[in-house]
């Protein structure tokens, strides 16, 4: 994986590879997120899921987000993993990772791209319930806003 | 005007398919997207989601060329 760029992965994301390719002798401090694939969701228990993305789009709007993270905060490096497929209850299904002369930008920064994929980046959630039927997540007409 | 239509998600599961070429007089996504939602009865009104034209985020009164490749981008949910 290269660093400072934002990947789709098909297959289990693994977060020690991830981590060791921010390490860099001006870092000082490193954070990282990790998304998991809870067992619940609005009440309801999840027997499984599925994540699906527009993969060409996602990978372009995720660099830029990674971009924007680089030039807001003093950072050394960051990066970004979603997976997508079906995944099972624990799995990581999103990870960042920032790496920073200080620990305040590598919080900082950390949250920004979380938060901006989660907002931006065309990638799905279909989740599927123990009572009642499958559900893409955010898509049901009483959710929108 | 021949395009082409990508679906995602909830679009491609009421779809029934994942791309399609589409012949339209559309000048636009906004009248596109109100066309194929009469005809394929999408339940997602336009309010709720993004348009890409050739892989990139669009506006939806922007012109759309022959052969483009027109994505509707439902409300997001990763992470």
């Amino acid at each position: 994986m290269e660093l400072n760029r934002f990947f789709i992965s098909e297959s289990a994301i693994e977060p020690n590879e991830l981590r060791s390719k921010l390490q860099n002798e001006v870092a000082g401090a490193y954070a990282s997120f990790e998304g998991w694939v809870r067992n619940h969701n609005d009440g309801k228990p999840v027997n499984a899921l599925e994540y699906s993305a527009y993969t060409a789009l996602a990978e372009k709007e995720g660099d830029r987000i990674i971009g924007e993270a680089l030039d807001r905060f003093e950072i050394s490096g960051a990066a970004a993993i979603h997976r997508v497929g079906p995944l099972d209850i624990g799995d990581i299904a999103v990870w960042v990772g920032v790496s920073s002369p200080h620990r305040g930008a590598a919080f900082d920064s950390c949250r920004y791209i979380i938060d901006e994929i989660k907002d931006r980046v065309p990638i799905w959630k279909r989740e599927s319930y123990e009572n009642g039927p499958d559900e893409w997540v955010n898509c049901a007409k009483g959710d929108l806003e | 005007m021949k395009l082409t239509i990508e679906y995602y998600a909830l679009l491609k599961e009421q779809r029934g398919c994942s791309s399609e070429f589409w012949e339209t007089s559309a000048s636009n996504p906004a009248a596109l997207y109100d066309e194929l939602k009469a005809q394929h009865g999408f339940s997602l009104d336009r309010s709720a989601l993004k348009v890409a034209v050739n892989e990139d985020f669009a506006e939806w009164d922007q012109s759309l060329q022959e052969a483009d490749t027109v994505v509707f981008i439902p409300p997001v949910a990763g992470g």
